[in-house]
C-alpha cells in the first residue's frame, strides 16, 4: 500500500512539480550514481532540495534513494513522521543525541549495505541562499561505514527562491542542478571536508545564473 | 484526414516534408563532421520534431487547445525570464501574481474580449506590480525590480498572447482558417532567422552592431528582408487575408521585427553574462532563445493585419 502511495506521490506530484512547474537546468546528469552504496552530498536551502534530487531519478529507482534527515524536525507530528518514513523513505538521524557513532549511524549503514543511495546535506541544516555553512564531518564518518562508498557532490541553485526556509508560498523558478564527479573519502575527515567544499565551489560556478 | 482548412493542411504537410528531409540529410554527413557537432545537429532536429509535434497537435485539437498551448508557452517563458534576471528574494510574492495574470490574459482573448486583452497587462498589471511591491515595503532596488517584472510580463505574456489572438479573429480567408495566420507568422519568423543566418554566412562583411551580436551583418540582414518579403508575397495570400502587396510589406516588417527581437534577447543575455537562457530545448538552449524573434514579430504582425482587415 505504502509502495503504491510512494509511486503515485513521486509520479503524479513530485515529477510534474519539479520538472514542469519548477523546471530544472541539469548539468552532469551522467555523474548521478546509478546504484549504491553511494552518497549524494548536496547544499541545502529548501525543502524542495530532497524532492528535486529524488524527482530526477526514474520512478523505478526512487525507493533506492534515501534522504538522511533530522529526526527532531520530521518527527514533530504523527502525520509528518508517517509521511517522512513511508512515502519519502527518510533515514532519521538524531542530531542532538549523545550516542555512540555506531548506534547513531546504524540506519545509514544498513541502507548502504542494502545498496541504497543516501542523500546527505553536509551543512547539517538549511542555510542561507548563496553561501554554504560550514560542512559537518558526519559525512566522512558515514562514507566510511561501508567500503567503496562514493560521494557525489551536487549543487542546487534557485530553489531557495521557489520555496525559502520558513515560507509556505511556492513560486515557480527554473533551478540549476549541477552534478559533480564522484570522490572517495581519504583518511582525514578535515581534508575530506575541505576538498568537498572546494568541489561545491567549483560546481556553483557552473550554474546558469549565480549572483553573488 | 483531419477537419482542417485545405491550405493549412497543405502547409502542415509541407512542413512535415521539410522536417523529414532535414532528418534524412543528416545521415550522409555523419562521417564528415565531428561526433560532437553531429550530436548537436541530432539534438536540434529531434527538438524540432517535438516542437512541431506539439504545435500541430494543438492546432488539430482546435482553437481552445491552441490558446492553452500558447498560454503554457507564456508560463514557461515568463519563468525562464524571471529565473535569469536578478530580482530580489522579496519579489517572489509579486511574481506569484504575475503567473496568475497568464490565465486571465488568455481567458480574455479566448472570449474575444479585445479591449481587455489589449489593456490588461499594459495598464492593470503595470499599476498592480508597484502597488503590490509597496505592501512588501522594501525600497532598495524598487525601481529595478518593478522594471524587470513589468518587462518580463510584457515580453513573455503580452507579446506572445498576440499569437494566440490570431486564433479568435473572424476567419476572412476560408481556405486557410485561423491556424493559417499562425503558420504564416511562425514560418516567416523562423525562416527569417535562417535566411539572415545563411546570407550572413555567404556574403556577410559589414557588421551592424558588433557589441550586441558579432554575427549580424548588413548583408545577412538585407538578404533576409528580401528573401522573407518575396516568400511572404506568395505565402500571405495563401494563408492570410492579406493581398500580395500587403504581404510583401508584412514580410519586410516581420524580417525587421525578428532582427530586433533576436538582438534584444541577445542583449539581455550579454548583460547577465550568460550564453543560453536555459536548457529546456536540447540543442537550442532555453525557450527564450527560440522565442526571441517571435516576441517582436507577433504583436507587430497582429496589429498590421488588424489595422488593414479588422
Amino acid at each position: 500500500m505504502n509502495k503504491i502511495l510512494k509511486i503515485l506521490f513521486f509520479g503524479l506530484i513530485i515529477k510534474p512539480l519539479t520538472l514542469v512547474i519548477l523546471g530544472l537546468n541539469i548539468r552532469g546528469r551522467k555523474n548521478l550514481p546509478k546504484h549504491g552504496p553511494a552518497i549524494i552530498a548536496a547544499n541545502h536551502n529548501s525543502h524542495l532540495d530532497t524532492m528535486v534530487l529524488m524527482g530526477i531519478y526514474p520512478i523505478s529507482q526512487v525507493h533506492r534513494i534515501r534522504p538522511v534527515a533530522a529526526a527532531d524536525y520530521f518527527f514533530k507530528n504523527k502525520f509528518l513522521k508517517w509521511f517522512a518514513l513511508n512515502i519519502v523513505g527518510i533515514i532519521p538521524l538524531e542530531r542532538h543525541a549523545r550516542k555512540r557513532k555506531e548506534d547513531l549511524f546504524a540506519g545509514c549503514k544498513s541502507a548502504l549495505e542494502n545498496g541504497d543511495i543516501l542523500i546527505l546535506y553536509p551543512e547539517g541544516s538549511r542555510g542561507d541562499a548563496g553561501k554554504m555553512s560550514e560542512l559537518k564531518k558526519g559525512i566522512f564518518h558515514i562514507s566510511k561505514l561501508v567500503e567503496n562508498t562514493a560521494v557525489t557532490p551536487v549543487v542546487m541553485n534557485g530553489l531557495n527562491k521557489a520555496l525559502p526556509k520558513g515560507e509556505a508560498l511556492f513560486v515557480p523558478f527554473n533551478c540549476d542542478v549541477i552534478i559533480g564527479e564522484k570522490v572517495y573519502s581519504g583518511d582525514s575527515a578535515d581534508q575530506f571536508v575541505r576538498d568537498l567544499k572546494q568541489d561545491f565551489d567549483k560546481l556553483f560556478e557552473k550554474c546558469l545564473t549565480y549572483h553573488d | 484526414m483531419f477537419d482542417l482548412p485545405l491550405h493549412t493542411q497543405n502547409i502542415m504537410l509541407i512542413i512535415l516534408g521539410v522536417l523529414i528531409l532535414g532528418t534524412i540529410s543528416r545521415f550522409p554527413i555523419r562521417k564528415r563532421v565531428t561526433s560532437k557537432s553531429y550530436d548537436e545537429l541530432k539534438k536540434r532536429t529531434q527538438s524540432w520534431w517535438w516542437m512541431i509535434a506539439l504545435l500541430f497537435g494543438a492546432i488539430i485539437l482546435g482553437s481552445s487547445s491552441t490558446i492553452f498551448f500558447f498560454g503554457f508557452i507564456s508560463f514557461l517563458a515568463l519563468k525562464e525570464f524571471l529565473s535569469i534576471t536578478p530580482v530580489r528574494l522579496e519579489d517572489r510574492k509579486v511574481i506569484f501574481w504575475l503567473y496568475l495574470a497568464i490565465p486571465f490574459q488568455y481567458y480574455w482573448l479566448h472570449e474575444g474580449w479585445y479591449g481587455m486583452f489589449i489593456i490588461f497587462i499594459p495598464v492593470y498589471i503595470f499599476l498592480f506590480i508597484p502597488a503590490r511591491m509597496i505592501l512588501i515595503g522594501k525600497t532598495e532596488g524598487f525601481i529595478r525590480s518593478a522594471g524587470i517584472m513589468h518587462w518580463a510580463v510584457m515580453l513573455t505574456v503580452f507579446c506572445i498572447s498576440h499569437l494566440a489572438y490570431l486564433m479568435v479573429l473572424p476567419v476572412k480567408n476560408e481556405l486557410a482558417g485561423s491556424a493559417g495566420l499562425i503558420l504564416y507568422l511562425l514560418i516567416l519568423t523562423q525562416g527569417n532567422d535562417v535566411a539572415q543566418f545563411v546570407w550572413g554566412k555567404l556574403l556577410g562583411k559589414h557588421k551592424i552592431i558588433p557589441r550586441v551580436s558579432p554575427g549580424k551583418t548588413w548583408e545577412g540582414f538585407l538578404g533576409g528582408v528580401i528573401t522573407v518579403s518575396v516568400i511572404s508575397a506568395y505565402l500571405g495570400p495563401y494563408l492570410t487575408p492579406l493581398t500580395m502587396q500587403e504581404s510583401l510589406i508584412s514580410g519586410a516588417l516581420i524580417s525587421l521585427a525578428g532582427f530586433f527581437g533576436d538582438l534584444v534577447i541577445s542583449a539581455v543575455k550579454r548583460d547577465l553574462h550568460i550564453k543560453d537562457t536555459g536548457n529546456l530545448i536540447p540543442g537550442h538552449g532555453g525557450l527564450l532563445d527560440r522565442l526571441d524573434s517571435l516576441i517582436y514579430t507577433s504583436p507587430l504582425f497582429f496589429h498590421y493585419l488588424y489595422y488593414l482587415h479588422y
